[in-house]
């Protein structure tokens, strides 16, 4: 690893000063890609702004039919929070099913948002139940935050604070993981709510995608059935040794239709 | 027997400092003044080294020297040898290209070792290290086994035209061409055994250290056999005498093949020493273990075998292709043929056998043995093609495999492949295996599986390994360098504890327990104070070192000799002291007796006397401290049954193993627990190769595309069922404990079981290896796709 | 350069460390606790995992400077007054480890797991093992050691 200077604002003004102020700054949340990262050399930042001491980051609430949960929880957090389970367990599910226990223990979704991997778990979370994602700048609605493989919506200098999911009536994820990483080679949100009936599919593209077809057979009933016939094309889809394009378009039939019957 | 003695479940002595975090492992050592390593390593598969300019590097922060091949050859450091010579089918031996530590011209593999960086941090010899400029002019390479022989491909030593390393036949191809010629019925498969990274959990360090009063040198290593590293470092490396090298093996976090080898790592830091007069320590990152670690099997293979109408076995005949890698690993050579052809047996009395293998050499790491080495690739050819044989013939897979094995009174046993077995009860085995996986209830279970939509499979594996590797004569008339014994000292200390010195190596086997409950119950001593003493040159007399389940059968009987010797020693003592005749004297469980009275001493008070001979037998010298060296007669030849059953998601292709049941005879056993959790170990990494694991270098590029866990995929526990474990019992009947090796079993038994189960699942004949969910889902809906 | 301080095992600790050093580095290097080991780079072998503020992590994916104020508990600091922890006992009496190199951060993991599910299942426990990989034991004993020592610890 290339050294840094390390700062541990305890506030994201100070953060987000720390990160103007420094060369070539950047936001540490859980570490769980980053510092993988920057062990293999791929990074080299001047300055490593750690947002594990703001507590205004951290946090579970409910808000105005919606559940607000703060960029800095971890995966383990929301996985087990009551109130996630309670209100989407999709969400605590999908949670519960990210990296390993110790991953969980520091993998905050924040940090996963905004490095936006496309075999990560929580796009398919934000844009399948209609999100938006809160910042010390604004608020960004779901299908306008993931803009590409590893690119967001997010300016130079912006720093996520939150995201706030409006609370479905129904909502399911499945996911079929890669055998060696455990990341995502599909995953399929489907839920039906105040945003709407919402199909978001991540891994299997080179960023979390809809499909259109799916919602609109799920908007005329939120039954299994009424997406056996659902699929998607090949064609743009990711493929590497673990799965084909094609076989990555499969099994986001079979996982779309797992998705919508483990709904609840 | 005791509670604590040969047979007992005894709760392993080392664990409490493994539990506690008081291991020492290589890399927890750290050396006063010490200094560290960063290797600089090729990124391509195949390039010339036109230049390497260090300049930069050496005047980068913290750094005390860079090395490139150069600085070793003009110090006469040689190449990192091949200890075993395979003549080929004329009679010539094996083409030997060097390989150097560091490499004076060309890199051969992405993570060939181009220089070192060494400097008074690791973070500072990293640094440095990208600042070591090499010019590069990189020529193609050649990755694929099934490639290395085309005119076309790359060639990468000048010394093995057509990157043939040999060309090597074992059995009669007439005698096996008039056998094909008869049958009835000939079944032909062809097989890809996939590569493999071993990836013992510790990763691979050293620590070199010259002193230079006494101008001697000692080596930490992650090694599972010091002696010969120090042996192969001396006399073929460095050019150092035996008593100029220590070599200390500490604790060592499994090796499963991977730290037989002398690798560049240690050499170079053994070498470094002298030439910065400080300690110079290296520990490989996972990366560099996935780039620089000697990898395993990677076979291609044609097999054939011909049958009467009965399905009873006429003849076998086998072409397989062998990848070495770029360089001879170690002992490279003799995995592919001595290892692997001479098991083409397996448990059947197929009365001839022809092979022919070709080691080919290609732009990837070194191949050398692995958990198994050769015979999980063997065991793989035979019991494939022996299910497919019983699918084309129509017989039940239990039942062909009955009608061809050899029966207990056929023993001894001479194959047409060389080997001679000396005991076993394959029909015991199988009938155990049978009733413990109920295999009359498998149709039931089938229906129920196809109730849910699963697809449900069963297969079956019946292995035999040759263990302990085995008589020198023997190994030395086959081309091994080295001779194939293994010694033990056992001391018995003045006040009664015993110190037992064994050339074997425990990294993760167990021995400190197991051989202590050899001793225990042999001496009379109890448990806790009996130590076993291993992994230091320095004080063990010279050893062979842990490899090839022989630490027991070769090992072990060692230690039983030594034994031997201390008690007729200790029975002159008892004599004399008990004013008997020494043929009166009786030894039982501690104690010496005169027969027929009441006199005893017990085998402590006889130590005290040897150390304090004040009243001492004539002619006896005082001390009690003996060492044997025991060269088996034959090989040991543990055999089993593992049967597979699994569960087949046909939306996914994910496969679930749904059962697993395992009947294997070692012959005696001394630690029932220990030899289950060696076969627990073992089916996992025989299920990893067949349902997980690959290494995978880009064909053009030769890179390696598996180089992490992110990519290369190692079983976890979430992968693998709980196994069921049953055991037969024929005692060896050439070493003096009865025992055969339980180490390699499953990883030799479990990829054939399980590829026959899921070939069985889905309804086909073969699939290669690893049965990736994508595999087995295209597998599945193969007749559906090519009905769209 | 920066200061860190933390509790590790009970005692108060301070040291000197870059921004970039790792957790597991300050461990082993300027605390000399070997116990919690390195097995990959890329947070996946989990032989590294300790417990910060109750909670297993992986030491090799956090920086020193993450934990500066946080009670770390390392192998080292699992057995009290000389006498194993019971998980520590279960892996001895099932024989869950074999090379050892693994076993303090699976030890370590496994103690977690109970912490937050007392009585986990055969499939909880080996789903919750996933972020720690043996190549030794395949596994089943560890398996069982983690059902005894939950059965032991709910007494």
């Amino acid at each position: 690893m290339y050294d840094f200077n390390h700062h541990r604002p305890g506030s994201v003004a100070e953060a987000a000063s720390a990160l103007a102020g420094a060369s070539d700054g950047k936001l540490l949340a859980g570490g769980m890609t980053l510092i993988a990262t920057l062990k293999q050399r791929l990074a080299s930042p001047s300055d490593l702004i750690d947002l594990g001491a703001i507590a205004e980051l951290k946090g579970i609430k409910e808000d105005g039919g919606a559940l607000v949960i703060g960029a800095m929880t971890t995966h383990a957090t929301v996985a087990n929070d009551a109130t996630v389970k309670a209100k989407i367990p999709a969400l605590a599910a999908l949670a519960e099913g990210i990296g390993d226990a110790q991953v969980r223990n520091c993998g905050t979704i924040g940090g996963s948002i905004a490095n936006n991997d496309p075999a990560a778990d929580y796009p398919a979370a934000v844009v399948g139940l209609g999100a938006t994602v809160h910042t010390d700048k604004r608020q960004i609605a779901a299908d306008d935050f993931f803009t590409g493989m590893f690119e967001t919506a997010l300016d130079e200098g912006e720093i996520i604070t939150a995201v706030s999911f409006p609370i479905p009536e129904k909502a399911g994820y499945a996911k079929f993981a890669n055998p060696a990483s455990r990341y995502a080679i599909v995953g399929v949100m489907a839920a039906s709510g105040p945003a709407g009936t919402r199909v978001a599919v991540t891994g299997a593209g080179p960023s979390v995608f809809r499909i259109g077809d799916a919602e609109a057979a799920l908007g005329s009933g939120f039954s299994a059935d009424a997406v056996s016939g659902v699929t998607v094309g090949a064609d743009g889809l990711n493929a590497d040794m673990h799965a084909s394009a094609d076989y990555r378009a499969h099994l986001v039939s079979v996982m779309l239709r797992r998705a919508v019957e483990s709904a609840s | 027997m005791t509670d604590t003695g040969i047979g007992a479940s005894v709760k392993r002595k080392e664990d409490f400092r493994f539990l506690t975090g008081e291991g020492r492992y290589t890399d927890d050592i750290n050396r006063p003044g010490q200094l560290h390593a960063y290797f600089v390593r090729s990124p391509h598969a195949h390039a010339a080294v036109k230049s390497v300019n260090k300049a930069d590097a050496e005047a980068a922060e913290g750094v005390v020297a860079v090395f490139t091949g150069a600085d070793m050859a003009a110090d006469n450091v040689g190449s990192l040898p091949c200890g075993w010579v395979v003549n080929d089918r004329h009679g010539e031996p094996h083409k030997a290209p060097p390989h150097f530590p560091l490499v004076r011209d060309k890199v051969r593999y992405v993570g060939d070792h181009v220089a070192v960086v060494i400097a008074k941090t690791y973070a500072a010899a990293r640094q440095a290290a990208e600042l070591v400029e090499v010019d590069y002019d990189e020529l193609p390479a050649v990755a694929e086994t099934g490639k290395a022989r085309d005119g076309s491909a790359a060639l990468l030593h000048e010394e093995a035209p057509g990157n043939l390393c040999y060309d090597w036949v074992l059995g009669d191809e007439a005698e096996a061409d008039a056998a094909f010629a008869k049958a009835h019925h000939v079944t032909r498969v062809d097989l890809v055994n996939n590569r493999l990274i071993p990836n013992a959990m510790e990763p691979r360090a050293a620590i070199g250290e010259y002193d230079m009063g006494t101008d001697s040198y000692t080596l930490y290593s992650t090694s599972q056999n010091p002696h010969l590293l120090k042996l192969i470092l001396c006399a073929f490396v460095l050019g150092l005498n035996e008593n100029k090298l220590r070599v200390i093996a500490p604790d060592v976090g499994g090796g499963f093949g991977s730290k037989i080898f002398c690798y560049a790592e240690e050499t170079v830091c053994t070498w470094a020493a002298k030439k910065v007069k400080a300690p110079v320590k290296w520990t490989a990152e996972r990366t560099e273990s996935f780039t620089s670690d000697a990898h395993g099997r990677d076979h291609i293979t044609h097999a054939e075998l011909a049958m009467d109408e009965n399905g009873k076995f006429l003849g076998m005949k086998v072409d397989t292709t062998a990848n070495m890698g770029a360089y001879l690993s170690s002992f490279s050579t003799s995995v592919p043929t001595y290892l692997y052809a001479t098991l083409l047996a397996g448990q059947y009395t197929t009365p001839v056998i022809f092979a022919n293998v070709k080691a080919v050499f290609t732009n990837t790491a070194p191949v050398d043995a692995y958990r198994g080495a050769g015979r999980p690739e063997a065991t793989y050819v035979v019991e494939r093609l022996v299910e497919v044989a019983a699918r084309e013939m129509g017989l039940d897979p239990a039942e062909i495999r009955r009608r061809n094995f050899i029966q207990p009174d056929q023993f001894p046993y001479q194959t047409p492949v060389a080997l001679q077995y000396d005991i076993g009860d394959y029909g015991a085995s199988l009938d155990k295996a049978l009733e413990m996986i109920d295999y009359d209830g498998f149709a039931g279970r089938r229906s129920a599986s196809e109730a849910k939509g699963m697809l449900r499979g069963i297969g079956f594996s019946a292995y035999i390994e040759a263990c302990g590797i085995a008589p020198s004569a023997v190994v030395g008339s086959l081309g091994a360098g080295v001779g194939l014994w293994e010694s033990a000292q056992v001391r018995f200390n003045a006040t009664g504890s015993v110190s037992v010195f064994t050339g074997a190596h425990s990294h993760g086997q167990g021995h400190e327990t197991t051989f202590s409950q050899l001793v225990s119950d042999t001496l009379g001593v109890p448990i806790e104070n009996v130590e076993i003493v291993h992994g230091d040159t320095g004080s063990i007399p010279m050893g062979m070192g842990t490899y090839g389940s022989r630490s027991l059968a070769v090992g072990g009987s060692a230690i039983s000799r030594a034994c031997d010797k201390i008690i007729e020693k200790s029975r002159k003592i008892a004599a004399h002291l008990m004013e008997a005749s020494v043929d009166d004297v009786e030894f039982e469980n501690g104690t010496f007796r005169v027969a027929g009275t009441d006199k005893e001493k017990s085998i402590a008070e006889v130590a005290f006397t040897a150390y304090v001979p004040h009243n001492y037998p004539e002619g006896v010298e005082p001390g009690l401290d003996e060492t044997a060296f025991y060269d088996p007669l034959n090989f040991t030849y543990p055999s089993g049954v593992h049967i597979c059953e699994v569960e087949i998601d046909p939306s996914t292709g994910v496969t679930e193993i749904v059962d697993w049941v395992a009947v294997d005879d070692f012959g005696k056993i001394i630690n029932p627990m220990v030899v289950e959790g060696q076969v627990h170990g073992g089916i996992a990494q025989g299920v990893g190769q067949a349902l997980l694991e690959n290494c995978v270098y880009d064909g053009d590029s030769g890179q390696l595309l598996t180089g992490s866990y992110m990519d290369y995929c190692m079983p976890r526990a979430d992968d693998l069922p709980s196994f069921r474990v049953g055991m037969t019992e024929t005692p060896c009947t050439h070493n003096p404990l009865g025992v055969k090796g339980c180490g390699e079993a499953g990883a030799i038994a479990a990829p054939a079981a399980t590829i026959n189960a899921i070939t069985n699942a889905l309804g086909i004949l073969s699939m290669d290896m690893p049965a990736s969910p994508e595999k087995v889902w295209r597998l599945a809906n193969q007749q559906k796709m090519a009905a769209e | 350069m920066p200061t860190v301080s933390m509790t590790v095992n009970g005692q108060a600790v301070t040291g000197e460390v870059e921004g970039r050093t790792l957790l597991v580095q300050f461990l082993r290097e300027q605390l000399s606790l070997t116990g919690t080991h390195v097995g990959c780079d890329t947070s996946q072998c989990g032989a590294c995992v300790v417990h910060v503020d109750g909670e297993s992590v992986k030491s090799c994916s956090m920086l020193a400077l993450q934990a500066d104020g946080a009670e770390v508990t390392t192998i080292e600091g699992l057995a009290s007054n000389g006498s194993l922890h019971p998980m520590q006992e279960a892996f001895r009496e099932h024989h869950g480890l074999q090379c050892g190199f693994c076993t303090p951060g699976m030890v370590m993991s496994a103690v977690d797991l109970l912490k937050k599910n007392p009585n986990p299942d055969e499939g909880e426990i080996r789903e919750w093992l996933e972020g720690n990989i043996c190549r030794c034991t395949g596994y089943h004993n560890i398996v069982k050691a983690i059902q005894s020592a939950a059965a032991s610890m709910r007494g």
